[in-house]
């Protein structure tokens, strides 16, 4: 392959909170090369006060999530054969949160509604208490699964467009997050989590644009989470009434 | 901009609405047949007391759906918050909860 | 024109939603004041009415049925989506409910001509 001899056009977002704007690169094209690699190159060969974030490069760690041509993807397992469009690229910092400098930004706000949405587990045994037993087959145990799995890279969050609207919205992953929690038989703090999830900015502002579910890397649905919370707090809701 | 009271407000005024949209689809199907007259339309309405019931939960169901739909468009587009939206949503509520219950009673008062 | 992030079949069902929600609003107060012109003014009832005749109006009248049914079946599917069981053809739903308002409100294009 002559990867040497090819390139490609790669427009770099550079700036900081007070704002930026793109900056153009030339990137070698070569085999199997990945988003990331087309970011690492640049820093290394071109411009190394380049900031971003990566870990794993194995799409594990969820560190390394960018806007790329305008979709939110891990950049560590996107190749640009998937991404390319006009034989180029433009490369952002993940939308709907600060940005910190260049393609870096600051998750602490991604991170803060985890716990705001109650998604965090809430033991009913100590430790000193025998394992209790969780059918895998249980109907509860089922819904758990289908929602677990989340790497936190932030993508859903960056889709969509209800938290670009509203800066109080807890976002798909914090509510998918609480929805799994919902679903295990081991967790006792139920009633606070579905308190914590009817609230402004909580899983009733949900569009079920499906953003979310669109662009996962992990295939999860947190559209279908949020969905079932809604399904739950009304339930709760009615039968708090009757 | 939707807690739980408000979203249960405008998902069961929307299952309030679902039959009475789909009466009124075939109503208006109906109708338009030979074109639309005061006549005809008044001796329907005028002096039911089911379509004054029907039309009256209408009004009332739509304007509730209709306050709470634009509420959110409102917050979400032009950042409308607190005081100002609940304003709004009660605005609007009133507003048609009013034009429309004079309509009922124009079409249906005998 | 639309943003890539937005590019994928829900994202326009949920414009449609919002778009005919929208309009449908905006036009309730002016079919309320038209509705009450039998009482304050029974004669320009009828004389609007007739205006109602014409063939550009009956194509306004089906884009409003069109949105009207657009919402209702769209609204269904959502209220299906949140409080039935999930299921994984919501785009089939998205495009069933578009086809079954073009069905309903071609229907009434069809009497009104």
């Amino acid at each position: 392959m002559d990867g040497q001899a090819n390139t490609m056009a790669v427009s770099v977002w550079r700036g900081d909170a007070e704002g930026g704007a793109f900056q153009a690169f030339e990137v070698p094209l070569r085999e199997s090369q990945t988003v990331l690699d087309v970011v690492t190159w640049i820093q290394q060969n071109a411009d190394p006060t380049l900031a971003y974030r990566y870990a794993c490069r194995v799409g594990m760690c969820g560190s390394c999530a960018m806007m790329v041509n305008g979709k939110p993807r891990w950049t560590c397992r996107t190749h640009i054969e998937r991404a390319l469009k006009d034989g180029g690229l433009e490369i952002a910092p993940l939308r709907n949160l600060p940005v910190i400098k260049d393609l870096a930004t600051d998750m602490s706000a991604f991170f803060d509604k985890w716990i705001a949405a109650e998604g965090v587990f809430r033991p009913s045994k100590t430790r000193a208490d025998p394992i209790e037993p969780v059918d895998p087959a249980g109907a509860m145990r089922i819904d758990a699964s289908a929602a677990i799995e989340c790497i936190n890279c932030g993508i859903c969050y960056a889709a969509c467009d209800v938290v670009a609207a509203n800066a109080d919205y807890l976002g798909p992953a914090a509510l998918n997050r609480a929805w799994s929690l919902l679903n295990d038989e081991r967790d006792q703090g139920q009633e606070a989590r579905l308190a914590a999830v009817s609230r402004r900015g909580g899983c009733h502002n949900c569009h079920s644009q499906q953003g979310c579910a669109q662009f996962c890397p992990k295939s999860l649905n947190p559209t279908a989470s949020i969905a079932g919370l809604k399904r739950e707090t009304a339930k709760n809701f009615l039968g708090r009434r009757r | 901009m939707l807690d739980l009271r408000l979203y249960m407000l405008q998902r069961l005024s929307a299952l309030i609405l679902a039959p009475l949209v789909l009466g009124h689809i075939a109503v208006m199907i109906y109708a338009v047949q030979d074109g639309l007259s005061a006549a005809e339309i008044l001796g329907r309405t005028q002096g039911s007391w089911a379509w004054a019931l029907f039309y009256g939960l209408f009004v009332l169901a739509v304007s509730v759906h209709a306050a709470i739909g634009l509420r959110v468009i409102v917050a979400e587009t032009l950042k409308l918050r607190g005081l100002g939206l609940a304003a709004f949503t009660w605005l609007v509520f009133l507003g048609l909860l009013f034009l429309g219950a004079r309509a009922v009673y124009a079409v249906t008062a005998a | 024109m639309t943003r890539p992030h937005r590019s994928h079949p829900l994202w326009y069902a949920f414009l449609l939603h919002r778009v005919s929600g929208l309009l449908l609003a905006l036009y309730l107060p002016v079919h309320f004041l038209v509705l009450s012109m039998a009482l304050t003014a029974p004669d320009s009832l009828d004389g609007f009415l007739h205006w109602t005749d014409q063939p550009l109006v009956k194509l306004a009248e089906f884009a409003l049925v069109f949105l009207l049914a657009v919402h209702l079946f769209g609204g269904l599917r959502l209220l299906a989506l949140e409080f039935l069981p999930w299921s994984p053809r919501q785009k089939t739903f998205a495009a069933g409910a578009t086809a079954l308002a073009l069905l309903v409100s071609g229907t009434f294009l069809l009497n009104a001509v």
